[in-house]
């Protein structure tokens, strides 16, 4: 893992201290709200419906075990005992008092952690895969870059004020798991024949309010020109970015209305004046950062474990958790882990309790090397895990409401905090989740669905992803009441797609028999072992609707 | 008294005595003493001369948030001041502006920062470049001047650091 050095350190620690000094001026009444609003964005502290919420940047979803028990402590010493991991890969804290903002940064200081530009019209957390440095299908480990690509965009003095929020992701698989296309700027890394790495860059795209996917601006991008292209792009951006109206200052909303060739060709000019000076990355601080990243000290392993393959024929329980919730590794005989957050309807997709926050450390020093990163569905992922150790590993988990076999599967619900907790929410998505896990509980009826997502948000915003589930729910507001739009066909990965609207929008009592209703119609129309998004596909949305709205009793 | 603080050398002062004044509205009344004027107002107030790089502009510029500073590049020889307004501290257009201006168009006169010029906003202002600060009226200039300093650490470069942090550590590659 990264380890900081002298400069990562005394930078955060100067912010905690600055930013404690902020909050004193705004306590006293000297910084107004509006001129206190951006520095504290800027320290990941929102202004939510009960309280202020605090968003802790888990840089590319990677925490080492202590890291996790300091928030675990954050969680039962300043919140109400638990946290709430997004799909920026952060985790937040939804009830915190201003006044004790600058001891929990203090707190996470000391762990080599921060808010730093959780929030704000900045450059937001770096993301990438939760499997990068262990996936079976990685063409090369995205972390180095990532790591270069944060410290640049940390604290930028060009770029702290841009239009709009910039968030960005890099993927280096064959399979990309970061929703690189629904970024700001998406990069994906690859070799050419002579062993080269290079970025492909696609920048425009995101969600909210007008979803578009990304569209490639370049190929064939040395590394070493990383930093100066991402500059040159946010240049243009921050220079000639909308600023009147905030649904249309994304960068995405400048790409269109320039058109991706037009906007290419800007960057490229901006590009030519600055990329061969200093910032030009060198094979220096490429290794110096990599060195970070090595792999741990992995055991000699057979890749068939004997103890493990018993178990599995032993275990139905253990069976059906693996074949959900492990991934391959590319070290023989071990394995990548994946805790679900989402065990049913007790608790909050996402939501971690102190006590398993303590739970999943522990796992991860016993049977990995003490090592966590957090998928950008909301879980908890255990990167190396002997195979011989998976059945002791799952009945610890089990015992901590942590082992549900439900990866990839309907339950595995992306969903925002929504109506229950954020000011911006037009409708509450916590209890739709919950409804719908009621009525799929039977969890060999959910197994044999086989591959199906399912993203709520709780405003056009989409901190849900809806428009990239299978199955989509968006919360929107109908005369002060609140309704529910559903879309399918949407996916995340290279072959993203944005899901279409079925018809008019639901109340939240009809949602679970709708969801049972495309269900239906999935398992009617289905070909042998085909995945939903492949039905709707291949049917179209016409059969869908039809049963839908035909149970549902509302005019389609 | 126009509540300005002035980096020179390093060292960051409130100046008391300084003569420029800012006219933001094209039509307002114009005092006596050197102005700063907005660009359609400075370009229509100079003479053939000035404009062809020929004599010394007794007026400074202040560059509105769209203006392209490249649209000025012929202007820099004879300008004894340019001014960048940030109507709003949130708009950061004008940062932008600043690096360009240091950094590709090589100004080295005195770069001010005007408008909603705000103490936690200063030391991002001096990275790009600025070395003098209009603080906005209601608020101290004395308070605003400990907001100049902000971090000791920049990852990546600036106007007044060309190279990035990898460039200046120990052993790195230059």
């Amino acid at each position: 893992m990264y380890q900081y050095d002298e400069y990562d350190r005394a930078l955060v620690r100067e912010r905690v201290a600055q930013f404690r000094d902020q909050i004193v001026r705004r306590l006293s009444g000297e910084l107004s709200e509006e001129e206190f609003l951006p520095l504290r964005l800027q320290n990941g502290l929102y202004m939510q419906k009960h309280a202020y919420m605090l968003r802790v940047a888990i840089p590319y979803g990677t925490l080492s075990a202590r890291q996790l028990r300091t928030l675990a402590g954050i969680a039962r010493d300043y919140d109400r005992d638990y946290g709430h991991f997004t799909t920026r890969q952060n985790i937040q804290f939804n009830w915190i008092e201003l006044e004790q903002v600058g001891d929990i940064l203090e707190r996470l200081a000391e762990v080599e952690m921060h808010a730093i530009q959780t929030s704000g019209n900045c450059v937001r957390n770096i993301t990438t895969e939760a499997f990068a440095g262990v996936a079976a299908d990685e063409l090369l480990d995205p972390r180095p870059l990532a790591e270069i690509l944060r410290q640049w965009s940390t604290v930028n003095p060009e770029f702290l004020y841009l239009p709009r929020k910039f968030k960005i992701a890099l993927c280096a698989a064959q399979e990309d798991r970061a929703a690189v296309m629904m970024h700001d700027i998406g990069l994906y890394l690859y070799r050419d024949a002579a062993g080269e790495l290079l970025l492909r860059v696609m920048v425009g795209g995101g969600l909210g309010r007008t979803p578009i996917l990304g569209q490639q601006i370049r190929e064939g991008l040395p590394w070493q020109h990383l930093l100066s292209y991402v500059e040159a792009v946010l240049r243009v951006y921050n220079r000639h970015g909308r600023r009147d109206n905030k649904y249309k200052a994304r960068i995405k909303i400048l790409v269109k209305a320039l058109g991706i060739e037009a906007f290419a060709q800007e960057v490229e000019a901006e590009w030519q004046q600055i990329k061969d000076g200093p910032a030009e990355l060198t094979e220096a601080e490429y290794q110096r950062v990599a060195a970070a990243f090595v792999a741990p000290p992995y055991a000699s392993l057979d890749d068939a474990d004997l103890a493990y393959g018993s178990a599995l024929a032993r275990d139905p329980g253990f069976a059906r958790w693996v074949s959900r919730n492990v991934r391959p590794h590319r070290v023989a005989g071990y394995a990548s882990v994946v805790l679900s957050t989402k065990p049913a309807t007790d608790s909050p997709p996402g939501d971690v309790t102190s006590a398993q926050m303590q739970a999943i450390a522990d796992l991860a020093e016993d049977y990995g090397f003490g090592e966590i990163r957090i998928a950008h569905e909301q879980n908890v992922v255990l990167p190396d895990v002997p195979k011989a150790d998976l059945h002791a590993l799952y009945q610890r988990a089990l015992s901590h409401g942590l082992g549900t076999a439900n990866i990839g599967l309907l339950t595995d619900m992306i969903v925002c905090p929504g109506g229950d907790y954020c000011a911006l929410a037009n409708a509450k998505s916590i209890p739709i989740a919950q409804s719908i896990q009621q009525r799929f509980a039977d969890q060999d009826a959910l197994h044999r669905l086989g591959e199906l997502s399912l993203n709520i948000s709780g405003c056009i915003n989409a901190c849900g992803h809806h428009h990239i589930g299978n199955i989509g729910i968006l919360g929107v507001d109908k005369n002060g009441s609140e309704w529910y739009q559903v879309t399918i066909g949407g996916s995340q990965g290279k072959a993203s797609a944005l899901g279409k609207v079925i018809g008019p929008s639901f109340s939240a009592a009809q949602i679970p028999e709708v969801i049972e209703g495309l269900v239906k119609t999935f398992s009617d129309y289905r070909e042998v072992d085909e995945r939903f998004v492949d039905t709707v596909q291949r049917i179209g949305l016409e059969p869908f609707k039809e049963q839908v709205y035909r149970q549902a009793q509302v005019p389609a | 008294m126009n509540n300005l603080i002035r980096l020179s050398a390093g060292q960051a002062r409130v100046v008391a005595d300084d003569p420029w004044q800012w006219l933001c509205e094209p039509d307002q009344a114009r005092p006596v003493g050197p102005l700063i004027l907005p660009l359609p107002a400075w370009l229509a107030r100079q003479d053939e001369a000035t404009l062809a790089g020929r004599r010394f502009s007794l007026d400074g510029l202040c560059l509105a948030p769209d203006d392209e500073v490249e649209r000025i590049a012929a202007y820099l020889p004879v300008l004894p001041l340019i001014a960048i307004e940030f109507p709003s501290f949130r708009d950061g257009r004008g940062y932008s502006q600043a690096y360009l201006l240091r950094t590709r168009l090589g100004w080295t006169g005195e770069l001010r920062a005007l408008g909603d010029v705000l103490r936690d906003q200063l030391s991002h202002m001096r990275q790009c470049g600025f070395d003098t600060f209009a603080v906005r009226e209601d608020k101290s200039a004395e308070d605003a001047l400990k907001g100049l300093a902000g971090m000791s650490v920049l990852y990546g470069r600036s106007a007044i650091e060309p190279r990035p942090l990898f460039r200046r550590r120990g052993g790195a590659g230059t």
